[in-house]
């Protein structure tokens, strides 16, 4: 086992100096190809532009990789922002993955953010770099700048047919005082050649070859594998532990109990075995007897929320809005519909579990961790642990999907606090049960609604009683439990009430994908169809008439949200029932359902198609998806999270429920929480509306839209409204 | 402990482990091939699938002691490059989102194309049913097998 691994990168640039491929660089040690690596940063040849780009007299252009990769495609996105901007061949540039470092700007997954707060921010320093090329070029060739252009890392006097590469002139540019980036002009769009176009995921190669890139795969010298047991019921402390038994077991180096903190997204109480392998572990872990206070249990079973949720909603509840003249809306009515919509709790349930490596030395402790929010991740560390946070390093590792699990960072401050007991490298892996146990679920919902519309047939009263949860209280909404008042149809229509209630749980919850929003898209867009069904309209029609003229309807004052822009929202949905063939007639038993919503700052709209046996069996035959955020950064990327976002509204809506006894997870597995598989894989179709607006990210908003498309098609087949997901519960039938 | 010898990608390897290590943990722990991957355990997910003997099976399942002598082909010995048609057509469809699964997927794949180089869509959904992917690139997978047994055909004609 070697101390140094070799990276990518020096792979690259050292077989590139001995004038190889890969295949050459496999006969080196690995120590030697990272010293040659290391002297070549070391000469002041290296044009080094800040932190992004790093060019090499050989013409090693290096771009680094500032977010987390969790699956949403940013390793390869961000870097395709720089090098277009530089004017690089992406083909051939390296892609370095960053640690959490303090000089690249916020590093985070999370909210759809990569692409709107970084876009500017990487297209500045590309288009710095690239004018300090050019700039060398100019005074090597007694040329006016202006004289010369870019393309594919060379810069080109097109007058004489010169031509350099960056790397011939990385050494003249170094010595460049870096340009005030007010200065440097940045590239039309119709000048772009990188951005727009499709571009495989740069680790491609190594997934398919089964390359060590992920949190789990990480080894180092010497390395004890850990697992890390907590109380089924949450937060629950240890009493005691057969120990003795368990570090009498073969492979186990120790067994300990960490006391841990009362913070619920923090270090929780438990058991840590520290073991020569991974199965050493687990198997011991098996073996592990825990008695622990289990006081909190109470009541917390999801048969009692369901009850005291129904018993809430007979009282009042507290006003969060009261919009017109709701009461006198209902009174003139021409029709008035009634219905109770309900989300359950979900998991995150990532393909990879939680888990971190961590080596404590030195007084300081070094992570290789799947965080999404790697400075949150050791600003806990540091809090929890008392670790000057400046002695804890944090390398960024490959996430098998985030999906907003590793916003939290519980397992990365349970490594940190077993790593702190050895003198060796460790690394936690959950199991799978653990990482179905402990969640930061996704919150169920509850909301009783009552709808009006009036003799024109619009849509003219909207009242919401909506019971959600409160974490151990009854006054604030726990972690993506809450709803905004300008919650879709607020600000839409003249007549609108919000009441709250809020039950108390110890049930952990926390976002996931598109948070609040992927429970009510389900409601909102649920509701809104039954109201159209019952004014007798067309459903796309009286959406399209519910947001009204084309204008930007802003944030209600002293609300925090985005500006809604109807003419983007309406042109989704128009485009969406053009490509789906809204309207044409389909055979008995089969049908269209419309939804749309906007989150995360991306306008989405789909249909579905469904055909639902007399026996109730459902089939989603396709799904017609359209997305305005702006200019796409990589085509390919961009169908690949909307196609993803389908399948995962499919599996969500269709299968997926968490449920709790006396304050535990019933569902620890793949068994009970099931995953949408190949064959149930609908046609799909996307498209993306390109409009002029800043680009924002897709990771997030496709994702809330689907379980009410699916759902309003099912009614258009069956007459079956789901009110209660998922849909499985439900008897689909018909006759 | 007891003493097994493998053959793993052809090579053989000798691994002092308990007689119930899952070959999976044998792969990744002790013979540093991560490419399999752990995703249940309890063989629902396919991420740890590899070949025994050519055929697709879940690593977390088959105990290290039930293995010997039967040749293992894990994903960093599907070929000696990297370039077997189907990593090659799943690049080409910029299949992976998170990637975690598609090593499992690729290993299905590759037996499944075996038996059947000309498959429906549907005889690859199905053959596929047992490998879940959580970022949910089915399409893509369908897409890229497709590719793959096309590319194989033409290999195979030459």
């Amino acid at each position: 086992m070697k101390a140094t691994p070799v990276s990518r990168r020096d792979f690259i640039r050292v077989s590139a100096l001995a004038g190889g491929g890969f295949a050459l660089s496999l006969s080196f040690p690995g120590d030697a190809l990272a010293q040659i690596s290391q002297a070549l940063d070391d000469t002041a040849k290296v044009f080094t532009p800040g932190p992004f780009i790093k060019i090499t007299p050989e013409n090693i252009i290096t771009i680094l990789a500032k977010n987390p990769e969790t699956g949403q495609g940013v390793k390869t996105s961000l870097p395709m922002i720089v090098a277009e901007e530089l004017d690089a061949d992406f083909a051939t540039v390296v892609i370095e993955q960053a640690g959490l470092r303090g000089d690249v700007g916020a590093q985070f997954a999370g909210g759809s953010r990569s692409t709107p707060d970084n876009y500017m921010l990487l297209r500045r320093a590309g288009a710095t770099a690239r004018a300090m090329l050019i700039e060398a070029a100019a005074q090597t060739w007694g040329v006016r700048a202006e004289e010369l252009s870019t393309d594919k890392g060379r810069v080109i006097h097109a007058a004489t047919g010169r031509s350099l590469t960056y790397g011939q002139l990385a050494t003249k540019a170094a010595t460049l005082p870096i340009p005030d980036e007010r200065d440097v002009k940045l590239k039309s769009e119709s000048e772009f050649k990188v951005l727009g176009s499709r571009v495989g995921g740069v680790d491609n190669p190594a997934i398919v070859t089964g390359q060590a890139l992920f949190g789990i795969d990480q080894k180092l010298p010497g390395m004890l594998h850990a697992t890390y047991t907590k109380c089924p019921v949450y937060g629950g402390k240890v009493v005691s532990a057969n120990l003795d038994r368990i570090k009498a077991l073969p492979g186990v180096k120790d067994a300990f109990v960490i006391e841990g903190t009362d913070n619920i997204n923090g270090l929780l109480p438990g058991v840590a075995i520290l073991a020569t392998s991974t199965w050493a572990a687990f198997s011991a872990k098996r073996q592990l007897q825990v008695t622990w206070d289990e006081s909190a249990a109470g009541a917390h079973t999801t048969a009692a929320y369901a009850a005291q949720a129904e018993a809430l909603a007979k009282t009042g509840g507290a006003t969060v809005r009261n919009d017109g003249d709701v009461a006198g809306a209902f009174a003139s009515a021409a029709k008035v519909v009634e219905a109770s919509y309900f989300y359950p709790f979900l998991n995150h349930a990532t393909l990879e579990p939680q888990g971190c490596t961590a080596w404590a030395r030195d007084g300081g402790i070094e992570f290789w961790t799947t965080s999404q929010t790697p400075g949150s991740g050791r600003d806990l560390v540091a809090r929890t642990l008392g670790i000057a946070a400046d002695k804890l390093k944090l390398n960024l590792v490959r996430a098998g999907g985030g999906f907003g699990r590793r916003l939290a960072n519980d397992y990365m401050v349970e490594a940190a606090a077993i790593a702190l007991r050895t003198a060796a490298p460790i690394k936690l892996t959950w199991t799978r049960e653990d990482d179905m146990r402990h969640c930061f679920f996704r919150p169920a919902g509850f909301h009783h609604l009552r709808g009006a519309v009036d003799a024109a047939g619009r849509l003219s009263a909207w009242h919401n009683h909506f019971v959600t949860f409160g974490y151990k209280n009854t006054e604030r909404p726990a972690s993506s439990a809450g709803m905004s008042p300008d919650e879709l149809p607020a600000r839409f229509i003249p007549n609108y009430r919000l009441d709250q209630s809020l039950l108390s749980t110890i049930i952990p919850t926390g976002p996931m994908r598109a948070p609040g929003s992927n429970g009510l898209a389900f409601v909102m867009q649920g509701f809104i169809d039954e109201l159209a069904h019952a004014a007798g309209r067309d459903p796309v029609d009286f959406r399209l008439e519910l947001l009204g003229p084309d204008r930007v309807v802003p944030p209600s004052q002293g609300q925090r949200g985005a500006s809604y822009d109807t003419a983007r929202m309406k042109g989704v949905i128009r485009l969406a029932a053009e490509k789906s063939g809204w309207g044409s007639p389909l055979p008995r038993g089969e049908g269209r359902g419309v939804a749309f919503h906007y989150s995360h700052q991306g306008y989405v709209a789909m249909v579905a198609h469904v055909a639902v046996s007399t026996d109730g069996v459902l089939k989603v035959k396709h799904v017609t998806a359209v997305a305005d955020v702006g200019p796409i950064i990589n085509l390919s990327g961009a169908e690949n999270q909307m196609q993803g976002s389908i399948i995962d509204g499919l599996s969500m809506a269709w299968l997926q429920e968490m449920t709790y006894d006396r304050g535990r997870a019933v569902q620890t597995n793949f068994d009970t929480y099931p995953l949408l598989r190949s064959t149930e894989t609908p046609g799909m179709s996307v498209h993306f509306i390109q409009s002029a607006n800043p680009p924002t990210g897709l990771g997030e908003p496709g994702f809330p839209v689907v379980p009410p498309a699916i759902c309003n098609a099912i009614f258009a087949a069956t007459g079956k409204r789901i009110r209660s997901l998922p849909i499985t519960k439900n008897d689909l039938s018909w006759s | 402990m007891p003493r097994y010898t493998l053959n793993v990608n052809g090579q053989a390897r000798t691994v002092d482990v308990p007689a119930d290590t899952p070959l999976l943990w044998v792969l990744r722990d002790h013979l540093d091939l991560p490419g399999t991957k752990y995703g249940c355990g309890i063989g629902l997910c396919g991420a740890c699938t590899v070949h025994l003997n050519g055929v697709p099976l879940r690593s977390c399942q088959l105990a290290v002691s039930t293995v010997a002598g039967m040749a293992i082909t894990t994903i960093e010995g599907l070929s000696p490059d990297g370039t077997h048609p189907l990593q090659t057509a799943w690049c080409e469809h910029d299949v992976p989102q998170c990637g975690y699964c598609q090593a499992g997927q690729i290993m299905t794949a590759a037996a499944f194309l075996r038996g059947n180089p000309t498959p429906t869509d549907e005889e690859i959904d199905g053959a596929l049913a047992g490998n879940l992917c959580r970022c949910g690139t089915y399409a893509r997978i369908r897409a890229a097998v497709k590719d793959a047994a096309t590319a194989m055909a033409k290999e195979g004609a030459k």
